[in-house]
């Protein structure tokens, strides 16, 4: 029986074992790169996407426990890359190889979704399971409260178009 | 050492190498090139040159006929952003417009002679030759524009892509579509091509955004992971039980014949005893590998070293340095003298742990033949070290063999050991098919080439004054370079080869009367595993004896640790400094610690259980010096030995700083990764193998444990130096030495733990 379940809103079935980690099912089954595999135990975050809006590692995901779920990657966060947090992403310059940020965008998405004005504590909180090998930590917790702060403007500016 | 620098980086091909060569500059159908050929092809039309494919692009670039610039790039990205600074530095001297300015990562090709990311040395090399091919594209296009407007080309100058010439202009897109450039510059021409003086300089030292990060936030930017190919299967290697000397003496796998996608497990037979005893499982997905590994059983002879343990190997170490040998690399004369008439005598032993480069992207290929071609798609620090190797596995001539370039999942050292290639050859070509060869993580630090562990003898001799008058430092490793390059190992005073790479940093720039330097190899590391260059390499180990040795030395004799290293940094006799790297020598090392100290408060008083430590490097080698000093504020725990990094303070003297964001980002993180090796990281060899496999165990450091960082680089027109590795180097002793200052406890083993702390307070 297929598992079926949505990606970046699209529906999709795949015939793959139940065990298939969710991660390899959309790099190679779904030809979905920019998710990435990194230590395959749930412990360096790279592999990080969005289960019905909840960050989770996909490394360790079985794809028969998402049946029926909608699954967000880098890909689908935002329609032309341009999340705040994406853009802060640029603007702080956080990046080194890259690597791990498909993870760390996808972890601070899932943090500002339930908490829009994180302290540091809480940033540190949510995103220290995500493991940055370059070491970028000062630019990633940066981007996020730049990130933060023009998700709080642009609310604001929609409570005054809502006006 | 920079000899050898040259003999990499350079080979007479890349690097500084213009003797032989030309520039051409010629317009074609297809855009303009600038391309270096033979002196001998100069005297032949440039763009016929350039249609007929007769250059030699070591470093070149093309306009096209909208004016776009396409920079070629042989260096690996693997999070420098090594393309923009170096297109900065060509765009500059061309007077590009640099929103026209492209990267174009290259693949292997003999053209563009060797392929080498390593040793912060990138731009240091690269900087005069891409100058000088920018400019002589900025004098080409000169002429050719001026001719254009009809004005003597002394009434025009070059701006944002144009050739302006009074009020009228003309741009290089118009230019290179007129089909009027053609120039040629001979070895002598480019030699006293005008460059310009540095406060004329409109890009390099101005901040950019790297033309890298924006495919780094939206999940494009392609790895060597991400590559695949029509018709591959995926392999997954079981690891043997030591990195070298094993062989396969049965497998079964009757009891994964049952897994979908299961295919075969195939036992390499390597002739390049690359990856001896190797199985792999091929499947036609990787997650099929997985699930077919667990239920196959491979029976191996295990080799020689399947007993070795982290003690061993240090042991070894301690054994080789008793014994007198090694190579002699520092050795000025009356050594024994001075120490047996000194006054006083301090000496102390280092210890380093194992470490692990831990590249998030573990190591993987795809390796299939095209067209009579074998491909290689991986991302790759030193194509030019290891294809060689390639040729040898699949035996072909390494023409038949090219490496596609892809973005670098970290680097820190571990893919200039392109090791990982050849089992994805070797299956391909077996199996006569597209493999893709991916590693999961235990897979990929069971197949590490970490930093050795290593052993250090430190030992300083005083008059009566107190004043130093004898040094010697003695350290014993594996050494990366005896394992993997060894053409490139240097020879000593002693007539004995030895690694540079593996004693860099001992060599230092303080005048301590008679001094001697010996590098050791520990032949069972070299046995047990294979040792990495691992971001820095030796300099993150001789730099923690030797500054925490200062630190030491000065407490013995009472003095302030910032005072101790003035005292010595004289900067005279060979401590003066030379051209073209180290213009100013030690006084530049002492400019930085005086800066450092200012920043930091050095001096001020601190409450109960903190402290400061100081410490200072020159970073990678003394022929490319990168001045770097670094105050580090603890506050230790004595009861627990629990250690807190409050504040890295660090001041570097790079000479000229081409792109300066870039430049920060990578000392911001070379110094987090100095104070992971210090407090987080290290791990040890049980039974031949590395111990910590994966994350439950190995622990870098993580967003909470990141100290406030203050950085500056000091304003320089001096030549510029390398900024990936120095910051490594400087920040584990400045701990170990406010661990001291805070607490009385000295500690002289890295990674630094609460128990070596009790213990030492004990």
């Amino acid at each position: 029986m297929p598992i079926k379940f949505k990606v970046n809103g699209r529906p999709v079935a795949l015939d793959v074992p139940d065990d298939t980690p969710l991660l390899w099912a959309v790099r190679d089954e779904l030809d979905m790169k920019g998710t990435k595999f990194g230590c395959g135990i749930g412990l360096c975050g790279a592999c990080t996407v969005h289960v019905d809006g909840v960050a989770q590692r996909s490394c360790i995901t079985p794809i028969a426990s998402i049946a029926g779920s909608d699954i967000t990657t880098i890909e689908g966060l935002a329609e032309n890359n341009d999340h705040p947090l994406q853009q802060a992403w640029v603007a702080t310059q956080t990046p080194q190889c890259g690597y791990c940020q498909s993870g760390q965008i996808m972890q601070a998405a899932s943090l500002l979704a339930y908490n829009a004005s994180p302290s540091d504590g809480d940033i540190e909180s949510a995103m220290n399971g995500n493991l940055c090998r370059c070491m970028a930590y000062p630019r990633i917790k940066k981007a996020i409260k730049m990130a933060a702060n023009q998700l709080a403007v642009n609310a604001a500016q929609g409570e005054v178009k809502r006006v | 050492m920079s000899k050898l620098m040259n003999r990499i980086a350079s080979s007479g091909k890349t690097g500084g190498g213009v003797s032989r060569r030309g520039f051409i500059i010629g317009a074609t159908s297809a855009g303009a090139t600038l391309a270096f050929v033979p002196s001998a092809l100069l005297a032949s039309k440039p763009a016929a040159a350039i249609e007929a494919k007769l250059f030699e692009p070591t470093v070149w670039y093309a306009i096209d006929l909208d004016g776009q610039i396409y920079v070629n790039i042989t260096k690996a990205e693997m999070g420098q952003h090594v393309g923009t600074a170096l297109a900065r530095i060509v765009a500059d001297e061309l007077e590009a417009d640099w929103s026209q300015v492209n990267l174009k990562h290259v693949d292997t090709d003999p053209r563009f002679g060797d392929f080498v990311t390593g040793g912060s040395w990138s731009v240091s090399t690269s900087f005069d030759l891409l100058s000088r091919a920018g400019a002589a594209g900025r004098v080409a296009l000169i002429e050719a524009g001026a001719k254009m407007l009809g004005v003597p080309e002394g009434n025009c100058r070059a701006k944002a892509s144009k050739v302006i010439c009074g009020s009228r202009s003309v741009s290089y897109a118009e230019i290179v579509n007129s089909g009027m450039l053609e120039r040629s510059f001979t070895p002598e021409d480019l030699a006293k091509l005008p460059l310009k003086k540095p406060e004329e300089r409109s890009l390099i030292g101005q901040d950019t955004q790297a033309l890298d990060i924006p495919a780094k936030t939206s999940g494009t930017a392609v790895y060597g992971i991400d590559a695949s190919y029509e018709g591959m299967v995926y392999a997954k290697p079981i690891m043997p039980p030591t990195r070298y000397g094993s062989s396969v003496k049965a497998v079964d796998d009757s009891g994964a014949k049952g897994v979908k996608g299961y295919v075969q497990t195939l036992v390499l037979d390597d002739p390049t005893n690359t990856v001896p005893g190797w199985a792999l499982v091929i499947a036609d997905s990787f997650h099929a590998a997985q699930r077919a590994q667990r239920l196959i059983k491979v029976d191996w002879q295990a080799g020689p070293t399947a007993g070795v343990s982290e003690s061993d190997i240090l042991v070894r170490g301690e054994e080789l340095i008793d014994s007198g040998a090694g190579a002699i690399v520092v050795d000025d004369e009356h050594v024994e003298h001075a120490f047996a008439a000194a006054s006083d005598e301090l000496q102390a032993s280092y210890t380093t742990s194992t470490v692990l480069h831990f590249q998030l992207e573990p190591v993987n290929a795809v390796a299939l033949q095209k067209d009579g071609r074998w491909e290689l798609h991986t991302g790759n620090q030193w194509q030019s070290l290891i294809m060689p190797t390639y040729a040898q596995a699949l035996d072909v001539p390494v023409e038949q063999i090219v490496m596609r370039t892809h973005m670098l999942g970290g680097g820190y050292g571990r893919r200039l050991n392109g090791d990982y290639g050849v089992p994805a050859l070797l299956a391909a070509k077996a199996l006569g098919k597209p493999v893709k060869l991916v590693l999961d993580r235990e897979d990929d630090t069971q197949m590490a080439s970490p930093r050795s562990p290593s052993v250090q003898r430190l030992k300083m001799a005083f008059d009566d004054a107190k004043r130093v008058v004898a040094m010697e430092h003695v350290a014993s490793a594996g050494w990366p370079t005896a394992a993997m390059a060894s053409p490139l190992l240097a020879t000593a005073l002693n007539g004995e080869k030895y690694d540079p790479f593996s004693i860099n940093g001992a060599d230092h720039w303080y005048a301590v009367g008679a001094h001697r330097v010996r590098a050791v190899m520990n032949d069972l590391a070299n046995e047990t595993f294979r040792p990495g260059w691992l971001r820095s390499v030796a300099p993150g180990w001789t730099n923690w004896a030797s500054e925490s040795f200062m630190d030491e030395a000065a407490n013995r004799i009472g003095e302030d640790p910032l005072a101790f290293r003035l005292r010595l940094l004289t900067g005279e006799g060979i401590n003066a400094g030379s051209a073209p790297n180290a213009v100013g020598g030690a006084k530049r090392m002492a400019g930085v610690l005086e800066r450092v100290a200012e920043k930091a408060g050095w001096g001020s008083a601190l409450p109960e259980g903190k402290g400061m430590g100081i410490a200072s490097t020159f970073g990678q080698e003394r022929g490319m010096p990168t001045w770097t000093a670094c105050v580090a504020q603890v506050a230790v725990d004595k009861d627990s030995g629990a250690i807190k990094l409050e504040k890295l303070t660090v001041v570097i003297d790079a000479g000229t700083i081409v792109h300066p964001d870039g430049a920060l980002a990578q000392t911001e993180s070379a110094a987090l990764w100095g104070a992971s090796m210090a407090l987080h990281e290290g791990t040890q060899f049980a039974n031949g193998q590395i111990k910590d496999l994966n994350l439950s165990s190995y622990r870098p450091l993580r967003m909470s444990d990141v100290p406030e960082l203050d950085i500056e680089f000091i304003d320089s027109q001096h030549a510029a130096v390398g900024l990936g590795e120095p910051g490594t180097t400087v920040v584990g002793p400045a701990i170990g030495n406010a661990v001291f200052a805070a607490s009385g406890a000295r500690v002289r083993h890295l990674p630094i733990t609460p128990e070596a702390v009790k213990s030492a307070l004990a």
